[in-house]
């Protein structure tokens, strides 16, 4: 179980990994994740927390970066409402599932930032739990899923490597 | 119908026909990667893969993210780099000669009917040569380097058509400036654009590379133009084989499922994109009198060759103006050596201009060179993010290089007309 963390506006590459610290190792990289937006998240954010966004979430660079920081700072998922396409199979690569929310970010008024939520990979299912609610996700296609389920695509290479 | 994006997806599938939505695995014809996302960062996958790249003919390196190198960390990536590519044997490699997007097209390696793969979210860029090319991640391309192949979904085909000419001193920059102020930064929802019209054809090659490359910021796959005698011309120039039947991928499907968007050209104003979303364009004329700091003519996006002589066309015998820096980094040494061979170079020099290496620069943020607190700096680059060039509280407008030549000389956001009569 986790929590939300909620963003209204779209998020792009540069300030998931901003462009001068990208030199610098994943951790330190990481320490900047999202500060322009929300200087607190880095140092708050915790293992199995879930980041909610709006459109076009990854916008921008192909730098994986983008999403490594993410998994490297303990989000177990990423929701919203559409994703930009190298973002989304970056995310899938890494392990990191990544869910299309099938309505806007006010239909369900109880998706606030903050709130106490688990998320259900098989499932493709967010429970927000202080309010007992599910919210259905749109399911991964199946070979996507399996890649997620490998832990990504190097474990899953891997696999097919020695198979 | 079948769809240029169809064909070049069912022939590097080994298909016959291939269907919107089916998902298939292609065989890459070329994967190109940079010293940022690339060696880097593929190196320890292939390790743990115990793999070396499938065909190191068909990859092409290129260094310019981390160009020059200016510390310990950024000399140990070049480094290791260098070491990396002599390692897996690999011919095409293009140390510190420009941007990747602009190298790998003006060495011939680009041309229609290809399927390639970018470690650079603008490589649609290749687009623009009838080919399919679209940026991955690092953890993708290694995918790509150890097995040669990659998944795609087929893409619905978005046409864009610009109708008529442009009129003098507007530019591929302000049409794709007012194609993201018209459909957003999603508007191209990872299917394939594909450009056309008389405004399209009218462009010579580094123009249509413009169109192409921008197709990233519509957030679209692919951003295609199907060749002709212009594409075919720059091909044979540039040393590339054309293949024989390049003229089998003219595929022009302009009523397609999806309406087509169709813009005038001929009555397109200059653009520019208030911080920090390209989307964020309108008239140049909107944004007057707002004064800038730093004028910067830049990137595989803003600083080819023809864009170097966009901004000298506006800055022949005038200054720029006091307290603006005008900073150019030629898109690539061959841009800057036809830029100084024809007097470019000399006009923008002579303007006041400062010359930056042959590299991303200033537009990736990884160099040292970055705006600071509070600077505004108008770009004719493709991306003004939030903190993409510098400090997080810098703000970035794009505009052309003609728009930023004229706004360099008059100190303020200025729609280049007002300094020429056209």
């Amino acid at each position: 179980m986790g929590r939300l963390w909620k963003f209204e506006e779209t998020i792009d590459t540069d300030v998931l990994a901003p462009g001068p610290y990208m030199n610098a190792p994943l951790s330190e990289l990481a320490g900047h994740c999202l500060e322009a937006l929300r200087p607190e998240f880095a140092s708050s954010v915790r293992v199995g927390d879930v980041l909610l966004a709006s459109d076009n979430m990854g916008a921008g660079s192909s730098r994986e970066q983008a999403a490594e920081v993410l998994k490297h700072l303990g989000i177990e998922a990423i929701v919203a409402t559409s994703f930009a396409g190298i973002f989304y199979r970056n995310a899938i690569n890494l392990g990191l599932p990544v869910f299309v929310l099938p309505s806007s970010l006010t239909d369900v008024p109880q998706l606030k930032d903050g709130a106490k939520v688990s998320v259900d990979f098989d499932q493709s299912m967010l429970t927000l739990t202080d309010f007992d609610m599910d919210i259905n996700l749109e399911p991964l296609p199946n070979f996507l899923r399996d890649l997620v389920a490998d832990g990504g695509l190097v474990p899953h290479l891997a696999k097919r490597f020695a198979g | 119908m079948t769809t240029l994006a169809q064909k070049l997806i069912a022939e590097a599938s080994g298909q016959e026909n291939v269907a919107v939505g089916d998902v298939v695995i292609c065989n890459v014809n070329l994967a190109m990667i940079h010293d940022s996302g690339g060696p880097r960062r593929v190196k320890p996958i292939l390790e743990k893969l115990d793999r070396k790249v499938w065909d190191p003919n068909r990859v092409v390196v290129v260094t310019d993210h981390y160009v020059p190198a200016y510390d310990d960390e950024t000399r140990a990536i070049q480094k290791l780099t260098r070491d990396w590519v002599y390692d897996q044997e690999i011919k095409n490699f293009y140390q510190e000669q420009g941007i990747c997007h602009v190298v790998v097209t003006e060495n011939g390696h680009i041309v229609p009917g290809m399927f390639c793969v970018g470690g650079d979210s603008h490589s649609p860029t290749g687009g623009a040569f009838g080919a399919y090319m679209f940026g991955v991640g690092a953890t993708e391309m290694a995918g790509v380097l150890a097995t040669g192949e990659i998944w795609v979904k087929v893409p619905e085909t978005i046409m864009i058509e610009w109708r008529n000419s442009l009129s003098p001193l507007v530019t591929a920059k302000d049409m794709m400036l007012m194609t993201c102020r018209s459909i957003g930064l999603g508007g191209g929802r990872y299917q394939a654009i594909q450009y056309a019209g008389q405004a399209v054809y009218n462009l010579s090659m580094q123009e249509r590379m413009t169109m192409s490359n921008m197709a990233a910021e519509l957030g679209a796959q692919a951003g295609l133009i199907a060749p002709d005698e212009i594409t075919a011309e720059y091909i044979n120039n540039a040393g590339g084989k054309l293949p024989q039947d390049w003229q089998s991928y003219r595929i022009e499907t302009p009523d397609l499922e999806g309406e087509a968007l169709r813009f005038d050209a001929s009555s397109l104003a200059p653009q520019i994109a208030a911080p920090h979303s390209p989307a964020n364009a309108d008239d140049a004329e909107a944004f007057r009198n707002i004064p800038l700091d730093i004028a910067y003519i830049g990137a595989c996006t803003g600083a080819k060759y023809v864009d170097l002589k966009a901004a000298a066309k506006l800055l022949r015998g005038r200054s720029v103006a006091k307290g603006v820096t005008l900073k150019v980094a030629p898109a690539s040494l061959l841009d800057q050596k036809q830029a100084k061979a024809d007097g470019t170079m000399q006009i923008l020099e002579e303007a006041g201009a400062q010359f930056l290496p042959t590299s991303c620069g200033i537009c990736a943020g990884y160099g040292s060179d970055r705006l600071l607190e509070g600077q505004v700096c108008l770009s004719s680059t493709a991306r003004n993010f939030r903190g993409r060039m510098g400090a997080a509280n810098s703000k970035v407008y794009l505009a052309s290089p003609y728009t930023v030549a004229a706004s360099a000389i008059t100190g303020e956001m200025t729609d280049p007309r007002h300094l020429m009569e056209v």
